[in-house]
């Protein structure tokens, strides 16, 4: 790894209403180099993309993020984005009504050698959706309207390309993600290693995207904390061992940290909701989503 | 505190926001009697009948009380609103040779440009009179009328189509301020498309209400004979003052068998006007009225097109939107009378409010007797920028047919957070990803509209969206 790495992540620790995800990560990543971020369900790897990229839902307590030189922790998603970091979504969003040519226009307007020409840039996204084997009445179509999975990770790979990123984020946690759009991510990824030296940094639980990639360092996570790091020999051994041995590691450090310290008083209210289910909340979740959805909440909205 | 909020809104109006001085022009004292009723017609040198009309309808409208279901009008003095202003000029047919400040003003809103490139015919209207009408030969061979109402009451031909029709969709007694139009109406355009003409340009009028504290009144009289069809574009903007505007005109549509209208408008009138504007379609049978309605200035604004389905399988569409921001509360909607067997009508409804905006969304499907197998669907989204705004929807169903079909749906949603987020992560800033959302949630009725008119309202609605993050 060169002397400074393009990305790096000390001490992070960040919070969603007001509980810890992130708990003390440092992550180093150089120029050209390709990262791969493993781990179980639930480990933090998607919201680590998230918090790198500035997403608001979350917040950080401690810790730094530095890019390319510069501390970017307190920065907006479109500073980072205009730095050069590109986080491409698991679950891309639906925006009706916005042609995806006009979304891809305006992620370039203003980017020193990326802005064209409306016929230059309409050449070039042809280009790079026919590298993609992508059908360009997409570009026509409402950015993610009733695209399918694929679909959607065309379009991801497609900015990918467009944007060029210093270093690139990719959130592949999806374990649903289909043969086609292994493929298209594949092919995303090669395209972007061809066409710049840029860094990668890819989540994933899924060994099979990695096949054709030089990885240079492996990043297990469980449990918000980085628990082991390695080159990419690693990846065959979690293929056939999976991550069990990992986990029961974190759970024996945690416990023998929790045994050091005295013991905290319970907040039964705390510790009864706990006792809920995992789906249970979950679709208590879902429901007060539609709810707020539905009628807007906290305002005074209705609809008969 | 609402009034430093209502300037903030404001300032980045300035395309419409401008005005010039009144020198030379005509105007009348404020308030209302039969005095100056009778100098309204006297000027305009009507028939007799349209100044009994006048005056009848002036009786009706002081024995009117205010409606009191809708937004508060208390800020609107009548008496205080000056009901006519005469600019100093006659109409003209170029643009060469109507006064510079009001051609000026014509040009910033670009209405020879469009009428260069790509409209039939133009009538523009500043004040209480048409000061330009012009259509292009072609349509004028094909039998087209389009000319100022009050140049069409000279014409005896036109005088009694005019008669028959003129305040039969809208009576004076349907509500205070259509009762007030009768009286004091002033302006407007007529439209005549001859059986089987079909215009392939669109005709517009646009109208500026540029007076402080003056009312605008026009009347809009179309008449679509059978298998005709037509396209008309009518767009309104003011500047703004500090004392309130009133804006009450009544547009009348008659659309005969089989044949097709569309009525476009972009309404941006100045946050200090009370639109209580009325219009209303009748069509006969299988043929068919679309409204395409963009709702975004005024202070108060009660709008509702309504669709009489008077003839068998007659048909209408409505595709609305409605911007409310800071200080602004509008009650839109559309209403329709099924009134004939297997009639149809869809009515698509947008609605964004802002900045402590109430937007209300309002409609009435009335199937009557006759209406069997007759069909209606309702469909209103609203979408709230934030927690201080407010929106309504008030759908009401009136069935009394056997075998209809009527559906309503209405939803009321925020931007999502993960949207935003989404576009910012491509480098996309908050209030440009904001406005984005939004110009792709008003996008149904934008792509409805003429390219220089989709234009224009994405335009206005980056306007509002302009400082709307903290």
């Amino acid at each position: 790894m060169s002397a400074t790495p393009l990305l790096d992540i000390a001490g992070l620790t960040a919070s969603v209403d007001e509980k810890t995800i992130l708990q003390g990560i440092d992550l180093a990543v150089g120029a050209g180099e390709t990262h791969v971020l493993m781990g179980p369900n639930g480990a933090g790897k998607s919201t680590m993309g998230h918090v790198i990229m500035g997403d608001p839902v979350y917040t950080v307590n401690e810790g730094t993020i530095t890019f390319d030189g510069a501390d970017i922790t307190d920065l907006s998603p479109d500073k980072r984005s205009r730095a050069g970091l590109f986080l491409s979504f698991q679950a891309p969003v639906e925006i009706p009504g916005v042609p995806l040519s006009s979304f891809l226009r305006a992620t370039v307007a203003g980017r020193p050698g990326l802005e064209m020409k409306g016929k230059e840039f309409r050449r070039r996204v042809k280009e790079l959706a026919a590298e993609l084997d992508m059908d360009t009445a997409y570009l026509n179509r409402e950015l993610g309207v009733g695209f399918s999975g694929g679909e959607k990770k065309k379009v991801e790979m497609l900015q990918l390309l467009l944007l060029q990123p210093k270093l690139a984020i990719l959130d592949e946690t999806d374990s649903g993600l289909d043969v086609d759009a292994l493929g298209v991510v594949s092919r995303g990824m090669d395209a972007y290693r061809k066409s710049t030296d840029g860094s990668l940094v890819i989540i994933t639980h899924n060994t099979r995207i990695l096949e054709h990639l030089d990885v240079d360092r492996v990043h297990v996570m469980v449990g918000g904390r980085i628990v082991r790091e390695d080159d990419a020999s690693l990846i065959p051994w979690i293929d056939a061992n999976g991550f069990d041995s990992f986990e029961r590691e974190a759970a024996a450090q945690l416990a023998a940290e929790r045994e050091a310290k005295p013991a905290v008083a319970v907040d039964p209210v705390r510790a009864a909701s706990m006792n809920l289910g995992a789906g249970m909340v979950q679709s208590l979740r879902a429901t007060l989503d539609a709810n707020g959805a539905a009628c807007g909440s906290a305002s005074t909205g209705t609809a008969q | 505190m609402a009034k430093n909020r209502t300037e903030v809104a404001d300032i980045d109006r300035s395309l419409y926001d401008f005005s010039y001085g009144e020198e030379g022009f005509e105007r009348l004292d404020a308030g209302l009697t039969p005095d100056i009723v009778r100098e309204i017609s006297e000027r305009k040198d009507e028939p007799a009948w349209m100044l009994e009309r006048r005056l009848k309808s002036l009786e009706i409208y002081h024995n009117m009380p205010n409606p009191t279901w809708g937004p508060g009008i208390e800020g609107l003095d009548m008496d205080h609103i000056v009901t006519y202003v005469k600019p100093n000029t006659d109409q003209k047919n170029d643009w060469e040779s109507v006064p510079d400040d009001i051609k000026d003003t014509f040009e910033r809103l670009g209405i020879p440009e469009a009428e260069r490139s790509y409209l039939a015919g133009v009538g523009a209207q500043y004040d209480s009179e048409l000061v330009y009408h012009n259509m292009q030969d072609t349509a004028a061979k094909m039998g087209i009328v389009y000319s100022g109402i009050e140049e069409a009451l000279q014409v005896p031909e036109w005088e009694a189509i005019i008669r028959e029709k003129f305040m039969t969709l809208i009576p004076p007694t349907d509500h205070k301020f259509a009762a007030l139009h009768g009286a004091v109406w002033s302006g407007g355009s007529f439209v005549y498309v001859p059986k089987g003409v079909k215009l392939d340009f669109p005709l517009q009028s646009y109208f500026r209400l540029n007076a402080k504290g003056a009312g605008q009144f026009e009347h809009t009289l179309i008449v679509v004979e059978d298998d005709a069809d037509l396209h008309f574009i009518e767009g309104c903007s003011a500047p703004k003052y500090n004392v309130a505007n009133l804006h009450a005109g009544a547009v009348e549509l008659f659309v005969g068998k089989r044949a097709h209208l569309r009525y476009s408008t972009i309404e941006n009138w100045s946050k200090n006007m009370y639109n209580l504007n009325t219009k209303r379609a009748r069509c006969e049978e299988e043929g068919e009225i679309e409204w395409i309605s963009g709702s975004f200035g005024s202070h108060v604004g009660y709008l509702y097109p309504m669709s009489v389905l008077a003839g068998r399988k007659s048909r209408s569409s409505f595709t609305g939107i409605t911007f409310a921001g800071c200080g602004q509360n509008l009650d839109t909607g559309c209403k329709v009378v099924l009134g004939a067997p297997d009639t149809t009508a869809t009515v698509e409804t947008k609605s964004i409010s802002k900045g402590g905006g109430i937007s209300t969304f309002r409609s009435s499907i009335v199937a009557t007797p006759a209406a069997e197998g007759a069909a209606a669907s309702v469909s209103c989204q609203s979408l709230m920028l934030d927690d201080i705004s407010r929106s309504d929807t008030i759908p009401a169903m009136d069935i009394r047919a056997k075998n209809v079909d009527i559906g309503h749906e209405a939803t009321i949603g925020r931007i999502g957070d993960d949207k935003v987020f989404y576009l910012m992560s491509r480098g996309i800033s908050e209030e440009e990803a904001r406005t984005m959302i939004v110009n792709g949630f008003a996008n149904p009725v934008s792509k409805e509209l003429p390219l220089e008119y989709a234009v224009e309202m994405n335009n206005l609605i980056k306007l509002e969206m302009e400082g709307a993050i903290g």
